[in-house]
């Protein structure tokens, strides 16, 4: 079910994800765009790689479990389940449509294949944590995992710092959490707004394994999860460097995209950009 | 007409009390035995809450949170979605009250089945004061969809609204209390969510009830009585959703009504009552609760007698106000 896809095809899947985000991203007219173009590696590794589950079963009782916590960033989940095979591509053109499974921020409710409904910021990694405890404790599921991708600016929110707490005391092994560490948040650098560093020392002296790596290498993402499944009496955060905006190059490290959508014609010049980086994205990854 | 079975002793100067809060603690832990797919978290406050019976029952089905209400109710969405049936306890005034947002996101618009307990609502908290003193949960809990409210008026009704919490499917809210409060009801008393029952009949005046202030509408009921009123007084267990029902059949009877809560006044149980009548049969209504302000340290009683909650101060209010209107919608 996983493990399918050469490092190489899987680079060009991200691609692919990116030039869904960004058409998705056109149609709806509003959204968010830095952090679903520079999540779009590891959520591809996840879905095509990491993760066990069944697109044409979402509920599968053997799965692996995926939390987003930072929901703003669904789009680049919608894309990877579509290319995955959970509904079909061309349903990414409703994405914040009236009537719509794709809502704005995810609800579990509209669409199969979501775990939870999330937006406001700081509470999908207590419901990841809740639901590696009762895989560790309560259901003896030592073969299922739990996944969260969270954003580093909802390190702000107190709830953040109680889910990792609750995780530490509980030694939650089954739950591993990819930290999109791109810097940036909506009123700019995460480091001005409220400075999260040292992030690898909080996230240590809260009982965490921790990893840093480079979040657009595919290899490395795929490694870090095998790691962090290797480790059976703490929780796993590894904290993935990104580009905000990683593969549109007016987009990259400018916060302004946080929460703006490209218009028609940035759009275009996106995708083509995208295109002629083809070659370019696979070379710097190998 | 009323099948509702009252505690023959409810008027004793001896009427038995118990903690509203007692029941709930008993409720769990036959609701555990139950079901084994029950989880209990709490946060930092497992005997208060009385969480504790069902904690040393079943020890591995108990998950002690720390004192963070914002992950209490967050990890069990999480659980929740695992197929666990999560209980979390607190005080009102820290859950839901400071992790509403939560609720609302993870759990009602989720629409999981977390059982959120508030315990120590109400002025009769006492001398902890107004910063524990919750009255605003019955309105933040029941403007949610999809919720279940409901505040029992009795540790009895108390243990029987848990139990059937634990199985209804829902996102459900009890509210308990801290102090003991009479026994109004028997174990033979019917209790079904979503259903308001007449404890006494009458024609004057419809004293709506909920939680602790149903007993002292029942002590307000036979004050009015000695007066020459006949008070029917309706009890209002569950909030949401509201037994639409009962209420407007005793309303369209007697042509006034009465609420009473431990709690604002103002868009809670006299809120939900308002609403109905507003659109559904204008009547003159009065709310009794906490009028647009906070409590304070005290004794429990005092502050009850203090704010006019106590039965001869709300049969008091009664009188002025029959004095005052007349049955207004007699004759629709």
């Amino acid at each position: 079910m996983s493990g399918q896809l050469t490092i190489t095809q899987l680079q060009q899947k991200a691609n692919d994800v990116r030039k869904d985000i960004i058409n998705m991203l056109v149609a709806a007219g509003s959204g968010h765009s830095a952090g679903p173009l520079d999540l779009a590696d590891i959520m591809t590794a996840l879905y095509f790689d990491i993760m066990k589950l069944d697109p044409q079963n979402p509920d599968w009782e053997g799965r692996d479990v995926f939390f987003l916590s930072n929901g703003h960033c669904v789009p680049v989940q919608y894309a990877v389940m579509a290319e995955r095979g959970f509904f079909p591509v061309e349903e990414l053109q409703t994405l914040r449509k009236f009537g719509s499974r794709l809502q704005g921020h995810p609800e579990r409710l509209r669409l199969p294949g979501l775990e939870n409904t999330s937006g406001p910021l700081g509470s999908g990694l207590s419901q990841a944590a809740g639901y590696a405890y009762s895989l560790q404790y309560l259901d003896d599921a030592k073969h299922r995992w739990v996944y969260a991708v969270t954003s580093d600016g909802e390190h702000d929110e107190g709830n953040f710092w109680e889910a990792a707490m609750f995780a530490g005391k509980y030694k939650l092994s089954q739950l591993i959490v990819y930290v999109d560490r791109n810097n940036i948040q909506i009123d700019g650098p995460t480091e001005e707004i409220m400075p999260l560093e040292d992030l690898r020392g909080k996230w240590e002296s809260f009982g965490w394994h921790v990893q840093e790596i480079n979040g657009h290498n595919m290899e490395s993402i795929i490694d870090a999860a095998g790691m962090a499944r290797a480790i059976t009496n703490r929780p796993s955060v590894i904290i993935a460097h990104t580009i905000p905006g990683k593969g549109v190059d007016f987009m990259e490290y400018d916060y302004h995209w946080h929460g703006s959508p490209p218009n028609k014609d940035q759009a275009k010049t996106a995708i083509e950009k995208l295109r002629t980086l083809d070659g370019k994205i696979v070379g710097e990854h190998q | 007409m009323s099948a509702f079975e009252l505690n023959p002793n409810l008027y004793d100067a001896d009427v038995k009390q118990e903690p509203i809060r007692a029941g709930f603690g008993r409720g769990l832990k036959a609701a555990g035995e139950q079901n084994d797919q029950i989880v209990g978290l709490c946060a930092d406050l497992t005997e208060s809450t009385r969480m504790q019976e069902f904690a040393e029952a079943f020890p591995e089905r108990f998950i002690e949170m720390g004192v963070a209400e914002q992950n209490l109710v967050t990890v069990a969405s999480g659980l929740a979605r695992a197929g666990k049936i999560p209980f979390t306890s607190s005080y009102a005034a820290f859950s839901p009250g400071r992790n509403w947002e939560q609720i609302r996101t993870t759990i009602a618009l989720n629409e999981q089945p977390v059982k959120i307990i508030g315990s120590h609502a109400g002025v009769s908290v006492g001398p902890d004061g107004a910063t524990h003193q919750m009255l605003e949960d019955l309105a933040l809990m029941r403007v949610l969809p999809n919720l279940v409210v409901i505040a029992p008026g009795d540790s009895i009704e108390a243990e029987k609204a848990t139990k059937l919490i634990a199985e209804n499917g829902k996102t459900s809210y009890l509210r308990l209390a801290r102090e003991k409060t009479p026994i109004f009801s028997t174990e033979n008393s019917p209790f079904e969510i979503g259903k308001a029952y007449v404890l006494r009949e009458g024609h004057d005046i419809t004293l709506l009830g909920t939680g602790t202030m149903t007993y002292q509408l029942l002590v307000a009921a036979k004050k009015l009585e000695e007066w020459g009123i006949q008070a029917e007084v309706v009890h209002v267990p569950t909030i949401k959703p509201l037994d639409e029902e009962t209420v407007l059949a005793s309303v369209r009877k007697t042509g006034r009504a009465l609420t009473a809560e431990e709690a604002q006044a103002a868009a809670g149980f006299g809120g939900a009552i308002a609403e109905l009548l507003g659109e559904k049969l204008p009547t003159p209504l009065k709310r009794v609760g906490m009028k647009d302000r906070f409590g304070e340290s005290g004794a429990p009683n005092e502050l009850i007698k203090h704010f006019g909650l106590d039965g001869e101060s709300i049969a008091k209010t009664a009188q002025e106000f029959i004095n005052q209107v007349p049955r207004y919608h007699q004759g629709f």
